[in-house]
């Protein structure tokens, strides 16, 4: 479930992150505890603490004294923004360097995204139907 | 979690027995209400420097404190501390309920339910004698003991002989959970470092009688990386750095380097099609101590200061 070799508490903000990315924690809705973050990842509460104080940090969350952590207005928005930015170093970057192995360029590999993106489109309309 | 407050201050701490250096003048603190992984090969002298911790053992020379008191036959110390051994001896007629009536009459936090919930938990037989149960009973005498005692100090030396991957989980729940609501200082020492290594918030390596690492894990996570591919263009890419350990196979080479990596480091290793692959704790830990051991001139004599530092950075 976490991977070795990174700092374990920016996997668990990387977590919540994807969870208040993808929805399924609302702007305004509360955010784990420490130790409940702790016990279902089986880690260290401190290094769950400090996961919940870097997006506190980032105005990610923030605090309602006695009650616990809530997601930020305009969190999402803004994580969104964060991580389009990286996009292109995390995703594109990798996958130039491997199609350059395999003697693809450019035009090649915009063709082939064109192609899966239509091919993953009917799927989903499949699923919808 | 780490408060900065020292419970444990060690100062120049040497134990010798005849011919052989045990500890080797370490010098450490242990902050308080953190989970600490003592860590190390056996023999390094992890079970030398908690016996000596708990006053269980008499240092050749050298200072410790413990809550700011020196724990020799000092009651006000030794209550507050527990120490579960590995080799715990119990008298031979002993039923676990004896060993258990006895930690509650030392240990002020004891908790009488959460100890009857553990009993339950790891299925301990209540009625046979304690000389008579399993290797993997018997360490759960000593976890129950250590985790239900909730001494402000524990002491956990390889508390997991004979266990099996069920109850040695359920050891790791309850202590993160019973820390989680009573937060405590914890020393765990371990061989199975991966099994630990998200429980505990620092790392302390000791190795043949020397403190080599004492940091926080996530720290640790991060300065190591293994590099793999073309054997040339990993040299090049680790020419400068710190290897601490290098693997060849035909053409291809992978390689451990010390350091983090910045951004311009992954930008230069990706150009140059090379992979970067994460290096676990105990990965890390066994070869920080391989690398001291094969750059020390002296296999079993102290390890000189300039090498081992650079072991470290």
């Amino acid at each position: 479930m976490i991977d070795e070799g990174r700092a374990l508490f920016l996997q668990i903000a990387e977590r919540l992150e994807d969870q208040i990315i993808d929805g399924t924690l609302p702007e305004e809705a509360q955010a784990p505890s420490t130790n409940e973050l702790a016990a279902f990842y089986r880690i260290n509460p401190a290094t769950a603490a400090k996961g919940i104080a870097m997006l506190v940090d980032k105005d990610v969350l923030y605090k309602r004294r006695g009650i616990g952590m809530f997601v930020a207005p305009g969190a999402r928005e803004r994580l969104l923004g964060e991580r389009r930015a990286a996009f292109a170093d995390r995703y594109v970057d990798p996958l130039l360097v491997e199609a350059r192995k395999l003697g693809l360029d450019a035009d090649d590999l915009a063709l082939l995204i064109r192609d899966r993106a239509s091919a993953h489109g009917a799927v989903t309309e499949g699923n919808a139907r | 979690m780490t408060t900065g407050t020292p419970v444990i201050e060690v100062q120049h701490l040497t134990k010798r027995y005849r011919d052989t250096l045990a500890v080797d003048d370490v010098s450490f603190t242990i902050e308080k209400d953190t989970i600490y992984g003592l860590l190390g090969r056996n023999g390094a002298g992890k079970t030398t420097v908690m016996s000596i911790l708990t006053a269980q053992n008499f240092a050749t020379s050298g200072d410790v404190r413990v809550f700011g008191m020196h724990p020799y036959e000092n009651a006000k110390v030794l209550s507050r501390m527990c120490f579960v051994r590995e080799s715990q001896k119990y008298p031979d007629d002993a039923l676990p309920r004896h060993a258990f009536a006895s930690a509650r009459l030392f240990f002020p936090n004891w908790d009488q339910e959460f100890a009857e919930r553990l009993i339950d938990e790891f299925q301990l037989p209540m009625k046979r004698r304690i000389k008579k149960l399993s290797r993997g009973q018997l360490s759960a005498v000593g976890v129950i003991i250590g985790l239900a005692a909730r001494a402000e100090i524990t002491f956990f030396d390889e508390p997991y002989l004979g266990l099996d991957a069920v109850a040695r989980q359920i050891f790791y729940d309850r202590l993160l959970e019973d820390y989680a609501e009573h937060p405590r200082t914890v020393i765990l020492s371990s061989h199975l470092i991966d099994e630990v290594s998200n429980l505990i918030e620092r790392v302390l390596v000791i190795d043949r009688g020397r403190i080599v690492m004492n940091e926080s894990t996530d720290a640790v996570r991060d300065r190591a990386a293994n590099i793999v591919g073309d054997a040339r263009a990993v040299d090049a890419f680790v020419a400068g750095r710190e290897v601490i350990h290098r693997e060849t196979l035909g053409t291809v080479a992978s390689v451990t380097v010390l350091g983090r990596l910045t951004a311009d480091d992954r930008a230069q290793l990706a150009a140059a099609g090379l992979d970067v692959a994460p290096v676990s704790l105990q990965q890390l830990i066994v070869r920080t101590t391989q690398h001291a051991a094969e750059s020390s001139p002296a296999a079993s004599g102290t390890i000189p200061a300039d090498i081992d530092e650079g072991a470290l950075r």
